[in-house]
């Protein structure tokens, strides 16, 4: 694995942060919030502290979730408008050599494992052009370092020049196999810790996956690398999502004091039925799922905050004109899924089915504007 | 007065005549509205087009990275493209002077107008500008044949410096864009407008008509609004408030309002002493 010892960090990384905030120690203060620190937290609007989004999440500020509501939505309004962003994912692969428990990639899964040639993804290009959009995230599974960049510059080149904005959920890469990459014109990266917590070992036995701190670093070499946006968010089911959640807060008051000129995007990946039967141990319910959207607007009202189809039809059109800024509509989570659909080979099964159009009609019954291009693709170049 | 029976309010003064011949001239272009309009944030392009039409602004942006050029039957484009309105494509989401050049050019091309709003903001959070790119960007931009307005922070010493390098106007911000905050860079502006010799847009963070009102008495010759009137629960009569907050104080500035003061007029006075 490329790890860059041979570049200088500019910065202290989130790793020294992270080591200053140990589990035990934070889900004891979480436990002690009161009132107070509630009410703290909500007079902050937009522009609190990590300790203030604890405050938020916390079982103390669940009396004040109408109030959070109002307050939430008002801030979103200010800083985004009367608008919604529209992107697909589009995978292009399921390879994988790790064994994740929840995951419908993991090795262990028997199905068949594809990855999609230039062909394949010119099909797909052509299925996600015909619905109008703009913005798409490469998905792939993590397969090994060397190929994946190799397959992933290629994979931009095909892409990139059909759509006004692309970025990518692949495994964690080095600054620079990044840097390589956002000269072809890569414009974010998602990369979710899944777990801050002691057991990120259990949910990822094997394979690159298994270094957590190989991935809790990807944010800072995004930063340093210089993309334009860095997605983040932990896998919500895993563990307790008030503590996992926290130290994703914790690590967008890092990023945003280090790499200023990055924009952060905060995901709700909320654990859905995949191959293996996995149950999530902490399931997080639709009430806490609202109170941990909220918190984030409340705690930071720059956030762009994305809400896929893993959610329900109704459960979406509620939650999205509360703080939402970013969905995907209609999405296939298998590679070659528009052209070809194979729900075998799928990551995890949708639960909003609608397509990019419904879903821009159903905003416009909510009062919000779809936006299917925010951005031009001759922006982002390095100079 | 008379008319005030037929139009309470408004008419009246219309009818002594001093806005209609007030014009604004921007690189030769005149404007009779002195407020001009943002595009974005929107719920739909039908709600945006009737706040145009009821702002009354003959002026309006659109950003270049929201604006398909393969899409030729833009939806957003073709509702800004009204009678008398002219389009001010602006260049966000550039981070240096080499992009905002490039942006300005695509504009040009899928717009048809030489204008641009220039903005280089390289922070995505505050959306504050840069102003070492954004004067490289301006000389190149006029050079070019450009009509170029750069948004920039209330800095009086840098609009010297835009003057130099050719810009058309000036568009300093109130406060951070999008924060409805009203004239937090009022001092600063005040001396802006007493010392340009290009004409003030003042641009970003006006939250209420009151607050254009403010900008327009202090003698700005135009702002630009756009968060305040899209988000606003009514953008059509919102865009009309501000339509309106925009004539009453270009009028009180026409009109030369006394000055303030914060002490009474001494009652004896200190002079007197002189004899006449």
């Amino acid at each position: 694995m490329g790890k860059e010892s041979a570049i200088k960090p500019l910065e202290p990384g989130f790793e020294q942060v992270f080591a200053q905030h140990p589990w035990a120690q934070m889900g004891a203060k979480l436990a002690q919030i009161g009132e107070a620190q509630v009410k703290k937290a909500l007079s902050r609007a937009g522009q609190g502290s990590p300790a203030d989004f604890m405050a938020l999440v916390s079982p103390a500020a669940e009396p004040y979730l109408e109030e959070m509501a109002h307050l939430a939505q008002a801030l979103t309004r200010k800083r985004f408008g009367k608008t919604v962003q529209m992107y697909l994912p589009l995978y292009l692969s399921n390879e994988c050599h790790n064994s994740c428990l929840y995951c419908g990639f993991s090795k262990d899964n028997p199905v068949p494992r594809i990855r999609l040639d230039q062909k394949a993804v010119e099909q797909e290009i052509a299925v996600l052009k015909g619905m109008g959009v703009c913005q798409v995230l490469l998905v792939t599974g993590d397969f090994s370092a060397k190929r994946a960049v190799e397959y992933l510059g290629q994979a931009l080149d095909w892409i990139t020049p059909h759509f006004a904005q692309v970025s990518m959920e692949v495994q964690p890469l080095s600054q620079a196999e990044y840097q390589v990459l956002i000269k072809k014109g890569l414009h974010g990266v998602m990369v979710y810790q899944e777990t801050y917590g002691p057991q990120y070992a259990k949910f990822h036995p094997h394979g690159s996956k298994a270094d957590f701190f190989w991935r809790l670093g990807t944010a800072d070499r995004l930063g340093r690398a210089g993309v334009h946006k860095i997605g983040l968010g932990a896998l919500l089911g895993l563990d307790d999502w008030r503590l996992d959640s926290f130290y994703t807060a914790l690590l967008v008051s890092h990023l945003e004091k280090h790499y200023w000129q990055s924009k952060l995007s905060i995901s709700f990946p909320r654990l859905r039925p995949a191959k293996g039967g996995f149950q999530p141990e902490h399931p997080v319910s639709d009430r806490h799922l609202v109170q941990l959207i909220l918190a984030y607007r409340i705690f930071n009202e720059n956030l762009e905050l994305s809400l896929s189809t893993r959610e329900s039809p109704d459960f979406r059109d509620q939650v999205i004109p509360l703080g939402i800024t970013s969905i995907s509509a209609g999405s296939k989570t298998e590679p070659g899924g528009y052209a070809n659909p194979n729900t075998q080979l799928e990551q995890f099964e949708i639960h909003d089915a609608r397509s990019p159009q419904a879903m821009e009609k159903a905003l416009a019954q909510k009062g919000l504007e779809t936006l299917w291009k925010d951005w031009d693709p001759h922006f982002g170049k390095p100079q | 007065m008379a008319g005030a029976k037929a139009n309470p309010g408004v008419a009246p003064i219309f009818k002594r005549g001093q806005l209609k011949k007030d014009r604004l001239i921007i690189a030769g272009k005149e404007f009779s509205s002195r407020l001009f309009l943002g595009t974005g944030k929107f719920s739909s392009h039908e709600a945006m087009g009737g706040a145009l039409k009821a702002s009354g602004s003959e002026l309006v942006t659109l950003a270049l990275k929201r604006f398909d050029p393969q899409n030729p039957g833009d939806q957003m484009v073709g509702m800004l493209r009204q009678p008398g309105v002219s389009l001010l494509p602006n260049t966000s989401g550039v981070r240096h002077a080499k992009e905002a050049v490039l942006a300005a050019q695509l504009a040009r091309e899928a717009l048809e107008t030489n204008w641009i709003k220039l903005e280089i903001h390289p922070d995505p959070r505050y959306l504050l500008p840069d102003h070492e790119e954004t004067l490289k960007a301006t000389e190149a931009l006029a050079k070019l044949g450009f009509v170029v307005l750069p948004y920039i922070n209330a800095d009086p010493v840098f609009c010297k410096k835009l003057e130099s390098a050719g810009a058309a106007a000036v568009m300093p911000l109130a406060a951070p864009i999008g924060s409805n905050r009203g004239l937090m860079t009022l001092a600063m502006l005040e001396i802006i407008i007493k010392e340009s010799t290009l004409p003030v847009v003042i641009d970003a963070g006006l939250g209420a008509p009151s607050h254009a009102a403010q900008a327009m008495e202090m003698g700005a010759d135009a702002v630009l609004v756009n968060t305040a009137i899209a988000i606003a629960e009514d953008p059509i009569n919102m865009a009309l408030a501000f339509k309106l907050a925009v004539q009453a104080g270009r009028m009180a500035y026409l009109a030369e309002m006394g000055q303030t003061s914060s002490e009474a007029q001494a009652s004896s006075p200190l002079t007197a002493f002189l004899g006449s």
